[in-house]
């Protein structure tokens, strides 16, 4: 591809002190550990792994929502370069104009005082996007809009409304100010599925009408499969395999991967208990293996697994994995 | 002989707006050995349903005449509905019948040790000592697979992972030998992993202490994994019941097959998702008629709206109420 990725994240590391020491530093639990990865322009990519995995943190380091420990996180397109971790007060602004975040609760993401008109006018207002309440109002009704929503729900307040609505008003509100990226953090984890196949549906269309480019972050594979057409897999922190989705399903490579997608209960009562199932549970992050960290749960663990950490490897064009299996 | 019949049950809330509806001419029954799913989206009524079974709804509520909920045991049969005093209840809240809660950090009391907890209530609904539910308790925090179950008796909810709490809250609910489990979405909050674990544990047990279990999960994907039968809940009505397989390979009711359709499944990914038209009313605004009519892809113009469909049979043991399926189960 010959195309610029309008993210680059090069080595990135995001740690948190535990705790606090009265002497020296206290010890450090690594969220986010050695992540390199791409993300093109008009990509809606996936990241997938059990809570726990540094899958929320990767995220929030993009928008710099947590502060960055040492790596590079660059956001490209044909105006602007930034840096993400050195920017200064006044260019993270002007970034953020550019990078927002869909939340996963909609119930708790909108204030119950403020109409849903208020809510999504909010961001405009903050950052100044806008001179005149007309110019208000016509953006967010023509954001609304986007979002199937009517002039009459901007009217009321946000318990009126059901959890999908709920969700569109949470996305307009993001998408009022015209980012380019979008973090969606879990955004369909709450909804009913009947709901979360229509938010789906409008995320996707969204994408199309104003070329956006996504992070979907998730922990279910088959959501994931249906809407993303890249999927970064994470496991305690690091990456252990990224693939174009087709890719990654038809033929997944990590063992960790094949485990997640055998997890996963089929919809068929006759396809009972012949799945691969995983032992134990996601170590704790403070306290990681060495070696390969999924050592500890892997079918196929051997002694170098024990012992060497796995190289990031290419296994076919733009299908990487992190196993000495493979 | 079932073991639980809930036969019409009626539920209203009383509040300020007036009387909600939240569960209408509910009937099911469960075996010994069996496991009922009951599937819905959130306000379906399917927790409010199983919180009857143990009378453990808020003192607002309102239970018609007709609704009846009885349990057969080995010293005679039940009335769950009829009975009154926290004395009376404690056969069915903790001894025959044990229920296992979605969130099992918030179901631990957090200042006390796990082992207490389980001691405490093995000493209410048996005749043992403390000693011997100690003992009791170990062996089944050992037998729903906890390593170092001795050192775990005596931790407290916040030392143990997600996984490792919904066991312990597995262990706790069995350790009285119940013989009716509801299990009220007990995997939701867990990972896809861990959950696998769980399903396969709670198989096990059922073949190996032979007791009824109601489980209520809005993942179809994990009642085809475990359940026998299925009923469908939607705004407090089942829609649907049957054998699993019956259900799923061949849904009847448009609500079923809606939801079906809306799930994203890994072997058809080009498949566009079909999402259920419209949104869930509020309870407020209970539809008249077919509680679906508003987003139902097959309403019919005239009698949806107006008259409620009753349970017709569709199949084997498989019902669904709606006026577009007749007795072969396709639509009319």
């Amino acid at each position: 591809m010959t195309e610029k990725p309008l993210i680059r994240i090069n080595k990135l590391n995001v740690e948190f002190p535990l705790g606090r020491t009265l002497f020296g530093k206290p010890p450090m639990l690594r969220a986010v550990n050695d992540v390199s990865l791409d993300i093109m322009p008009g990509q809606f990519y996936g990241l997938v792994g059990e809570s726990g995995s540094g899958k929320t943190t990767l995220g929030r380091a993009i928008l710099r929502a947590v502060p960055i420990s040492s790596g590079e996180i660059t956001f490209e397109d044909s105006n602007v370069k930034y840096n993400v971790g050195g920017l200064a007060k006044k260019e993270l602004k002007n970034y953020r104009k550019l990078a927002q975040l869909i939340f996963q609760d909609p119930y708790a993401a909108l204030s119950p005082r403020m109409t849903v008109r208020d809510i999504i006018a909010e961001p405009l207002e903050v950052m100044g996007l806008t001179q005149t309440r007309e110019e208000t109002d016509e953006r967010v009704r023509d954001i609304a809009a986007k979002c199937r929503l009517n002039l009459e729900h901007l009217r009321r307040f946000p318990h009126a409304f059901s959890g999908g609505q709920r969700q569109r008003i949470s996305i307009a509100r993001t998408l009022v100010c015209n980012p380019n990226f979008v973090v969606a953090d879990e955004s369909v984890a709450a909804l009913d599925v009947s709901i979360q196949a229509d938010i789906l549906n409008l995320l996707q269309s969204l994408q199309n009408q104003l070329g956006l480019t996504f992070l979907f972050i998730s922990h279910d594979l088959s959501v994931v499969a249906h809407i993303c057409d890249h999927v970064a897999v994470m496991y305690l922190g690091t990456l252990v395999e990224s693939a174009p989705t087709r890719k990654l399903f038809d033929n997944p490579s990590h063992p960790y991967t094949k485990a997640l997608l055998s997890a996963i209960p089929s919809l068929d009562p006759d396809d009972r208990g012949n799945a691969q199932k995983l032992e134990g549970e996601i170590p704790s992050p403070a306290n990681p293996p060495p070696g390969c960290k999924f050592h500890t749960r892997c079918p196929m663990a051997e002694d170098r697994c024990r012992k060497e950490v796995p190289q990031w490897r290419e296994l076919s064009e733009d299908h990487f994995a992190a196993c000495h299996l493979v | 002989m079932s073991l639980l019949k809930v036969e019409n049950l009626n539920l209203q809330f009383r509040t300020d707006e007036g009387l909600i509806t939240a569960v209408e001419n509910v009937s099911f029954e469960i075996n010994a050995g069996e496991v009922l799913g009951l599937v819905g989206e959130s306000g379906s009524g399917k927790s409010v349903t199983a919180k009857s079974l143990m009378q453990l709804n808020p003192s607002n509520s309102v239970y018609s005449p007709e609704s009846s909920i009885k349990l057969e045991l080995e010293n005679g049969g039940v009335d769950v509905l009829s009975l009154k005093s926290p004395r009376e209840l404690v056969v069915v809240r903790g001894g025959a019948v044990s229920m296992i809660f979605q969130e099992p950090m918030a179901s631990f009391a957090p200042a006390l040790t796990i082992g207490y907890q389980m001691v405490e209530q093995l000493m209410i609904h048996t005749s043992m000592s403390k000693k011997e539910s100690a003992a009791l308790s170990v062996e089944m925090l050992e037998r729903v697979g906890i390593s170092d179950a001795g050192k775990r008796f005596h931790q407290y909810a916040f030392e143990l992972s997600g996984g490792m709490r919904q066991r312990a809250m597995i262990a706790m609910a069995l350790s009285t030998k119940p013989k009716v489990l509801i299990a009220d979405e007990p995997t939701t909050a867990l990972d896809v992993t861990i959950q696998a674990q769980v399903l396969d544990l709670m198989k096990d047990l059922v073949k190996e202490f032979g007791m009824a279990i109601l489980f209520i999960t809005h993942d179809l994907g994990v009642i085809a994994q475990v359940a026998d039968r299925v009923a469908v809940m939607y705004l407090g009505r089942i829609v649907e019941s049957g054998p699993v397989r019956e259900v799923l390979h061949s849904p009847s009711h448009p609500y079923t097959k809606g939801l079906l359709h809306a799930l994203p499944k890994l072997d058809a990914l080009d498949e566009p998702l079909t999402p259920i038209p419209g949104d869930i009313p509020s309870p407020l605004e209970r539809p008249p008629g077919c509680v679906f009519h508003t987003r139902c892809p097959e309403v019919l113009a005239d009698r949806c709206n107006s008259s409620v469909p009753q349970r017709t049979n569709v199949g084997q043991d498989h019902f669904a109420s709606c006026f577009a399926v007749d007795s072969t189960g396709k639509a009319a």
